[in-house]
């Protein structure tokens, strides 16, 4: 009935909407900061635990959209063991593949976040994919306040 | 419901044929803005063919020709509310601007600080915010009547609210985000036994029931032409005219005139002192035929046809396991406000767009609402005269169809 929609919605999605992946509270946490959209609702909360500039641990909770959810859960586990550097270069390639900026060589580049490429034909989506790399961006800056992407 | 001509209305209403997503539009975002019919677009083309010069200015015979046509859609909207005088009926951009306009002449000349003014639990943004813009202004503090979790107003709170500080009592005639319909007659005989004046936002309830404002003894009602199957851009202020005579004007300009010196201006008379500069003019016209098209299918059918859509797609949505109406009112009008387990509403609203089927996934501009219920958005079916059973049936199959998908 969905088949149109199979480009945005694809299973790993449905998946990671259904079971996200490091959805727990870090209490721990070096580095915390929220995410929200108002407009839509879709609100989480980012938690990294730092050893130098390598990420060494990602979490999140919150509640959102799958598209949104999916993402956030999708990160953590990328961005694991990542220095700051790689994962910086992963947010401006995860962008451009979202706003239809990126080409192929991106594509792969993300690898398995590739699934979230179908939402630049959504446009009023693309805020729901994006707001999770917003909040590490931030995170990553050291900033405290609240990250939106509408 | 078989008397009703619902296929005759959709063939006046040309959008109705379009394709979205390759399926056929099915278009349930009626809260939001309704569609127009064949007489409201013409009617914007006939005045800009015909019949377009300034109002109320040119000696030529065109200005003149479209000031009677202007002043006569003054005439429909007076009748279609039953206003005592067309002196009471102020044309503005929508029920937003007219609210904004009471807020900054009414509420800037009468309040001052410690004031009150009450709204609901329920309002739209555009009822919630200009009072607190004016709060901040003057001092004054906004006041709010609470709802249960029905969505229905807890009127035994109401008598406390209404104090001897209380200079403003501003309801919704009929939530959007809930479909309640309040019982605003009984509210103003409330109000008005302790002489508190009341404004109704009437711009979700005008495309669903009759309104007659001497029977409501409102002292201002508001509403947009855009949801009453007009144009965009044009909406009304209707005020008890001793009420608005003693206001001070809203914007200064051309039209709302009578004399300008470089020391002092005269005020025009009524409606024009809150008409400054050119209006809406084919969008005010329009709005007569709108008012026209509705009366002729008439608002008790309207009504009547609205209320078993609303009950079939109520009755069908109750069925659907994990979906949560939200606002279960005993007075509803044609809106359904839901949630589903575990299915965002956005994603709902993208999924249902992909089989042609338009609804508002958000938190339709009442976000104290959607905290209320606990809930980031709800998504909205919202239904008009021109919808129909078979559509809510493709809806239902697509709610169905998408709980399964998301598993």
């Amino acid at each position: 009935m969905f088949d149109d929609l199979r480009d945005l919605y694809q299973e790993v999605i449905f998946d990671h909407n259904r079971n996200p992946r490091n959805f727990r509270e870090m209490p721990n946490a070096d580095r915390k900061v929220e995410g929200f959209n108002p407009l839509c609702g879709d609100r989480l909360t980012l938690f990294l635990k730092m050893q130098g500039d390598v990420i060494t641990d990602a979490s999140f909770q919150g509640s959102g959209c799958a598209i949104s959810t999916a993402s956030v859960s999708l990160m953590t586990e990328i961005i694991k063991d990542k220095t700051e550097a790689e994962a910086d270069a992963l947010f401006q390639q995860f962008h451009a593949m979202t706003t239809g900026k990126g080409d192929d060589a991106n594509l792969e580049a993300v690898g398995k976040l590739a699934v979230l490429a179908g939402v630049r034909e959504y446009p009023a989506r693309v805020k729901c994919a994006t707001l999770a790399w917003h909040t590490l961006d931030a995170a990553l800056k050291n900033q405290q306040q609240a990250v939106s992407t509408e | 419901m078989s008397t009703f001509p619902v296929e005759q209305i959709r063939a006046d209403f040309p959008i109705l044929a379009e394709r979205i997503r390759n399926k056929p539009l099915i278009y349930f975002d009626n809260a939001a803005t309704c569609h127009k019919p064949q007489a409201v677009i013409d009617s914007l083309v006939h005045v800009y063919s015909h019949e377009y010069a300034n109002v109320h200015r040119g000696v030529h015979t065109l200005s003149q020709r479209t000031s009677e046509k202007f002043e006569l859609a003054r005439e429909k909207v007076q009748h279609f509310i039953n206003a005592a005088s067309d002196k009471e009926i102020i044309f503005v951009r929508g029920a937003t601007e007219a609210i904004n306009l009471v807020a900054q002449t009414f509420g800037k000349a009468n309040f001052k600080a410690g004031d009150e003014i009450l709204i609901s639990a329920m309002e739209h943004h555009a009822n919630i915010v200009p009072w607190q813009m004016l709060c901040q202004e003057t001092g004054a503090i906004l006041k709010v009547l609470p709802m249960d979790h029905q969505g229905e107003l807890i009127l035994a709170e109401l008598d406390a609210l209404l104090t001897d500080k209380t200079k403003l009592f501003a309801i919704t005639q009929m939530s959007n985000a809930l479909g309640t319909v309040n019982p605003v007659k009984q509210l103003i005989a409330q109000a008005h036994a302790k002489n508190i004046p009341v404004l109704v936002d009437a711009a979700q309830s005008t495309p669903h029931m009759l309104i007659d404002v001497q029977d409501l003894e409102c002292d201002f009602l508001v509403f947009s032409g855009h949801k009453l199957y007009a144009p965009s851009g044009i909406g009304v202020l209707y005020g008890k005219q001793k009420i608005l005579e003693a206001m001070p004007p809203y914007q200064g300009g051309g039209d709302m005139i009578r004399k300008v010196t470089f020391t002092e201006t005269d005020y025009n008379s009524l409606p024009y002192k809150f008409e400054a500069g050119t209006p809406s003019i084919a969008d005010t016209i329009a709005l007569g035929t709108a008012i026209d098209y509705i009366q002729h299918i008439g608002m008790a059918n309207i009504a009547a046809y609205e209320a078993e859509l609303l009950e079939y797609a109520t009755e069908q949505a109750q069925a659907i396991n994990g979906l949560r109406i939200i606002g279960t009112a005993k007075e509803k009008g044609a809106i359904l406000s839901f949630t589903l387990d575990r299915i965002h509403p956005h994603d709902i609203g993208t999924m249902l767009d992909s089989l042609g089927i338009a609804i508002r996934a958000g938190h339709h501009c009442a976000m104290p609402v959607m905290d209320f219920f606990e809930v980031p958005a709800t998504a909205r079916a919202s239904f008009a005269m021109y919808n129909t059973k078979a559509e809510i049936d493709v809806l239902m199959q697509g709610i169905q169809s998408l709980i399964e998908v998301f598993g």
